[in-house]
């Protein structure tokens, strides 16, 4: 299944540049992990040594917190963006 | 003279040059700004920071950007008044209020917009951004038009309306976004990515834009005579105002102009939007993001971007941490109102409905000298005061309907 990641600033040097990146996966983490196999770097900035998502790490899909969903075990479907987006930012 | 040193993740300890980066590349962590405390200490003293303007800029050696001219509409050294009516009323000894609706845009965020912009355009920023609750867009809107700079403020749609006039006024670009105040938040963490020459003053500005906040603690201690209180009872949305007034009290003591720190820290919330009075009260280190449902606007943010830190200050001080309904808000309000004179807006009955039940609790003790913090000014949210006041009676302009429809009430009053 097709998804797209939208990657942030911090992390385009994994990605030659580009701010979108297509992968395949049926979950958020399993779009995740194949954005780590064609882009080596990810998992080791994205994840801490339990494989959940560091403090200041946010997931969205489709604009929406995977913490309000279930988590990096959320289904995608085909054409849904996930979004890799700092913690640290407002108020 | 700036004594900045560079940029440092709060996290994991890299070092960054102090441009506009807020997180940490590696582990996405913040970063903060490092300063030579030794040579600051060396050379400040009551007397350099009393020399200089009756504003926020008095503390310049310990603000992240140093400038002759600043991005300045005359923020901070706002009034701290005893409190003694309110005190009496909820049973505490020496009560302050830091009274900080007087700032030039009724909101503590001037502090930190004026020191953000100020940097901003030190680093050749000509537009300025922010994602907002409504008193950081006000703030943002009126220092970029004071700067001569370009705005762009994002709000959620259902802001109260003087939020809106009060940021739309300025003339700059305001954007209604359909969502909640932590969607508009992650828009513009995502447009920060796409538009690098914009300041997104709590964004990618956001290292410098925090600093601000410290001085509240600057001016309480100084304004207390150079000491520290007790206890300081702060509100808390993103979190950072409350980690940065901690911060701000340690690094007076830090180049030497308190003797000691041991000020307690308690945080305020409303309970439709409490992740961290929630985390506090289970004892959890993780805050859960919630989804916000309360009058206190300016406050809901229910995914705290300093939520932990701020947890933790709370923790390390010794300090509490709890929430109060909406209907305690609007008591909050009209008890500072009615006790000392002052018209806070929904924040504000946050703090002192807060205050209130940390008194009742014992929390906040008697024997303290406590300050609460009333960041914003009640004309920003009379909305939601609308049902709960308004005229004691309406009446003909006849002496008649007068004494019938208040002669005794007014005996009352004159009476007490």
């Amino acid at each position: 299944m097709s998804v797209s990641v939208r990657v942030p600033t911090q992390l385009r040097t994994l990605t030659a540049g580009k701010g979108e990146v297509e992968v395949e996966g049926s979950t958020v983490g399993a779009a995740l992990k194949a954005l780590d196999a064609a882009h080596p770097g990810f998992a080791e900035r994205l994840f801490d040594e339990g494989g959940n998502l560091r403090r200041f790490v946010n997931v969205f899909l489709a604009d929406e917190d995977v913490r309000f969903l279930d988590g990096l075990e959320t289904p995608v479907s085909a054409g849904q963006t996930v979004s890799i987006v700092p913690a640290v930012a407002g108020g | 003279m700036n004594y900045v040193t560079g940029l440092r993740c709060r996290e994991c300890g890299r070092q960054y040059p102090a441009e506009a980066l807020h997180v940490c590349d590696f582990c996405f962590g913040p970063l903060e700004v490092a300063y030579d405390y030794e040579r600051i200490a060396a050379t400040i003293s009551p007397e350099s920071i009393a020399a200089g303007p009756r504003t926020i800029w008095r503390y310049r050696d310990l603000l992240p950007v140093d400038d002759d001219a600043p991005v300045d509409l005359g923020a901070g050294f706002t009034p701290l008044l005893r409190a003694d009516r309110l005190a009496a009323e909820l049973g505490l000894g020496e009560l302050w209020i830091k009274n900080d609706t007087a700032n030039p845009t009724g909101s503590f965020k001037d502090r930190v917009v004026s020191v953000a912009l100020t940097k901003a355009r030190q680093l050749g920023f000509k537009v300025a951004a922010c994602a907002s609750t409504g008193n950081l867009a006000n703030s943002v809107a009126a220092h970029a038009a004071r700067a001569g700079m370009a705005s762009i403020v994002l709000i959620p749609e259902d802001l109260e309306r003087a939020k809106v006039t009060m940021t739309a006024v300025y003339g700059g670009t305001v954007i209604a976004v359909k969502g909640s105040y932590d969607d508009v938040n992650r828009l513009c963490a995502e447009l920060t990515s796409e538009h690098p020459s914009w300041a997104f003053v709590n964004v990618n500005v956001r290292t410098y834009y925090a600093e601000g906040s410290k001085t509240l603690a600057f001016e309480v201690a100084e304004q207390l005579g150079w000491r520290a209180p007790d206890h300081v009872v702060v509100p808390i949305a993103s979190g950072s105002q409350l980690t940065k007034v901690a911060k701000g009290f340690s690094e007076l003591v830090k180049v030497g102009l308190l003797e000691h720190q041991a000020v307690r820290v308690s945080g305020a919330q409303a309970e439709g939007c409490s992740p961290v009075a929630t985390a506090f009260a289970n004892g959890a280190d993780a805050i859960s993001p919630v989804k916000p449902c309360t009058i206190a606007k300016s406050l809901s943010i229910g995914n705290p971007a300093d939520g932990w830190y701020a947890l933790d200050a709370i923790r390390r001080s010794g300090g509490s941490c709890a929430a109060v309904t909406d209907a305690e808000v609007l008591d909050g309000i009209r008890l500072l109102a009615r006790t000392e004179g002052i018209f806070a807006e929904t924040a504000g009955g946050v703090t002192i409905a807060t205050l209130a039940k940390l008194a009742a609790s014992g929390d906040v003790r008697r024997d303290e000298c406590v300050v609460a913090l009333v960041t914003g000014h009640g004309l920003k949210t009379v909305e939601a005061l609308s049902d709960t006041v308004g005229p004691t009676v309406t009446i003909n302009p006849s002496l008649g309907d007068f004494d019938a429809a208040l002669g005794e009430d007014l005996l009352i009053e004159e009476s007490r």
